[in-house]
């Protein structure tokens, strides 16, 4: 049974024409996974993710939380659509993600997706709103004035639009990571995925990035996962999910 | 000023590190630069070489070739060589004269072929010039001087006296300026020759001209048709040489050989005659290119490396904008952007540089020398050279970022996302 669902989704993964499949009934099921299996070979075949399979509901803060190398990381990266090499099945709002193209999962991503990164990852060179600007670009849905008050806005929300024309590689920790969550939230995504989101913070910029993150999830309905080893930032969310060695022990 | 989103990228890259960026750009362009300079001033001195050629050698020129094959013998005509065996010890050749027989048929004919633009019969010999007790050696043309000024340009090359002077003088010359700063004699002073068979005859100087070629500036005169033929003691038929331009003159490799078959008399083109020029020619042509291109592909090397030194500097910031959906297509374009955006600016630069140091040479005096009569150095501007140029440096720059370009497009966000 294992073996044919695997291989069924191979075949419709081979086929990038394939339309949108719906397997979840419930409206409110943001992101679903089906029996997610992942390898690593090298240096040794490794089995990272064993039958991985959960649902996100809309507005939900979810914390995968688990010891290193439990797959946590992993995982992450095979839900935002960034590693494509996995059996198994994802689904993102209602849209079967997997087997798509590397070109159509960059669309996706850009649309659906927004990312907060351990380390800020912001684009040193460009100023704050510039970065938050670029996504928004990319995507192309709004003029090039409506994309600008929407990333000022999305600044002043965050409360960093003093911030807004400097260089970002000028910025402090707090400060970066706080334009990265405008950066992500720039075209408005279905899910905010987070890799230790506070993971390189003080414990004061820590409650303030989470408490912003909170904050999303409740008053804007905002559905976010994050990666976090802090097991303070994991008890205050609506759900965790805990990994031990590649399996999913406690939703 | 609004720009596609990924030309933005690359202009904010480009301008963040200036320095960098300018590096990149001067090392383009300084090889346009020397590539514009090297290519105008060789095409110059090519073309200079090019056109003292053509006005000191016709394009094609018919003459009697004294044959100097031994191999047979009169004998061998009268005996039967199947049947004996003929020895003739020190054979030499028979007695002929090196004139062109047909000659007035030929001209006649020649002046008719549309291929042609001016027929200039000749009778050359050879001479000496008194200047005292000390004869000079040299040659002397027997010419019709309107049609020889039609092959060689002579008109303007005269330093003193007018062509023309020729036909209404009698007994006039018009010699070179090297051999009448030899003989010490100016327009209007007599000059007498003397023929290797005894006779001679005095003339006029009514002009001198300079070719700018040694060669012949220091030995030659002209002097009318008829006179030679007095001092060699032939008639008025006797012509040795007929000297041709053509309309186009590339083609008269070509022509040569059809004439020479038309006509059985040995017909040689300028290229031919001038073989060793020619060649050398070709060398300075070889190598211009060879080391332009060698400049242009080093530039194309510092492009690459500053490329993949960026591209290196940038893997978070391209796994970043792949997170955020940025797909390879639009990373390539980034990168290619940029360079060819060094290439471009880096190339303009460099016809500019190129423009003003060719400027530059062709406004350096040239080296006094009695054999070449220029005064500067001789630089073409070309539209073409700086066309060339600057297509080259942005196919170079184009392959140069490619490569790094496509590796860029590849990189794999999870690995350096996941640090």
């Amino acid at each position: 049974m294992e073996e044919k669902r695997s291989m069924f989704s191979k075949m419709i993964g081979s086929s990038n024409k394939q339309a949108p499949v719906t397997y979840i009934d419930d409206p409110n099921t943001v992101l679903s996974t089906h029996q997610l299996n992942k390898y690593f070979y090298e240096p040794d075949k490794f089995h990272v993710l064993k039958d991985v399979s959960f649902k996100v509901d809309r507005g939900e803060f979810v914390s995968i939380v688990g010891k290193s190398g439990c797959g946590k990381s992993t995982l992450l990266y095979l839900i935002s659509t960034l590693d494509t090499s996995y059996e198994g099945e994802i689904i993102i709002n209602k849209q079967r993600v997997t087997g798509l193209t590397q070109n159509e999962l960059a669309h996706f991503r850009n649309e659906h997706i927004g990312f907060v990164f351990q380390f800020h990852f912001l684009l040193p060179e460009f100023t704050a709103l510039q970065n938050v600007m670029l996504p928004a670009e990319k995507l192309g849905k709004y003029s090039r004035s409506e994309i600008e008050d929407r990333a000022y806005e999305k600044l002043k929300w965050l409360d960093m639009q003093q911030f807004a024309n400097k260089v970002s590689g000028k910025l402090s920790g707090g400060q970066q990571q706080r334009v990265a969550i405008a950066r992500a939230l720039s075209n408005d995504p279905t899910v905010i995925m987070g890799d230790e989101p506070t993971g390189n913070l003080d414990s004061a910029n820590t409650q303030i990035v989470f408490d912003i993150l909170k904050d999303l999830a409740r008053t804007k309905g905002q559905t976010i996962i994050a990666v976090t080893h802090d097991p303070e930032f994991a008890e205050n969310t609506d759900r965790t999910i805990e990994m031990v060695d590649g399996e999913i022990v406690k939703q | 000023m609004k720009l596609p989103v990924n030309i933005d990228i690359a202009k904010t890259h480009l301008l963040a590190k200036k320095r960098q960026t300018a590096v990149a750009m001067l090392g383009v362009t300084f090889g346009i630069g020397m590539y514009i300079l090297m290519i105008s001033f060789m095409s110059g001195f090519n073309e200079f070489l090019e056109d003292t050629l053509l006005s000191s050698t016709p394009d094609v020129h018919i003459y009697n070739d004294i044959q100097t094959d031994y191999s047979r013998s009169i004998l061998d005509e009268i005996m039967d060589t199947n049947k004996v065996v003929n020895v003739v010890y020190h054979t030499k050749p028979k007695d002929i004269t090196p004139n062109i027989r047909i000659a007035q048929k030929i001209i006649s004919d020649l002046k008719n072929d549309e291929k042609v633009l001016a027929v200039s019969p000749q009778l050359s010999t050879q001479v000496f010039y008194n200047n005292g007790p000390v004869q000079i050696n040299g040659t002397l043309s027997g010419v019709n001087i309107l049609q020889e000024a039609l092959l060689t340009g002579m008109s303007d090359k005269m330093k003193t006296g007018k062509i023309e002077n020729l036909l209404t003088i009698d007994n006039g010359i018009l010699m070179g300026q090297g051999l009448a700063n030899k003989l010490n004699v100016k327009v209007g002073d007599i000059v007498s020759l003397a023929t290797p068979k005894g006779t001679s005859l005095r003339f006029r100087v009514v002009g001198t001209f300079q070719f700018g070629m040694g060669a012949l500036d220091n030995v030659k005169s002209y002097v009318a048709i008829s006179k030679v033929q007095q001092l060699l003691g032939k008639d008025n038929q006797y012509i040795t040489d007929i000297n041709l331009k053509l309309r186009n003159y590339s083609e008269a490799q070509k022509m040569a050989k059809v004439y020479g078959a038309r006509y059985g008399y040995k017909s040689e083109d300028w290229q031919t005659a001038n073989a060793s020029a020619m060649v050398s020619i070709l060398i300075r042509n070889v190598m211009t290119f060879v080391i332009s291109f060698t400049m242009l592909v080093v530039a194309g090397f510092g492009i690459y490396n500053i490329m993949s030194m960026t591209i290196q500097n940038k893997l978070k910031d391209i796994a970043i904008l792949k997170a955020q959906g940025f797909a390879g297509k639009d990373i390539r374009q980034i990168f290619l952007t940029e360079s060819v955006t060094i290439g471009i600016i880096g190339a303009l630069l460099g016809l500019a540089l190129g423009f003003l140091m060719s400027y530059g040479v062709y406004n350096l005096p040239f080296p006094k020398n009695e054999f070449i009569s220029i005064t500067r150095f001789p630089v073409t501007f070309h539209w073409y050279h700086y066309a060339f140029g600057i297509g080259f440096g942005i196919v170079t720059t184009f392959i140069a970022g490619l490569m790094p370009s496509v590796k860029a497009s590849k990189i794999d966000p999870v690995e350096i996302l996941r640090g």
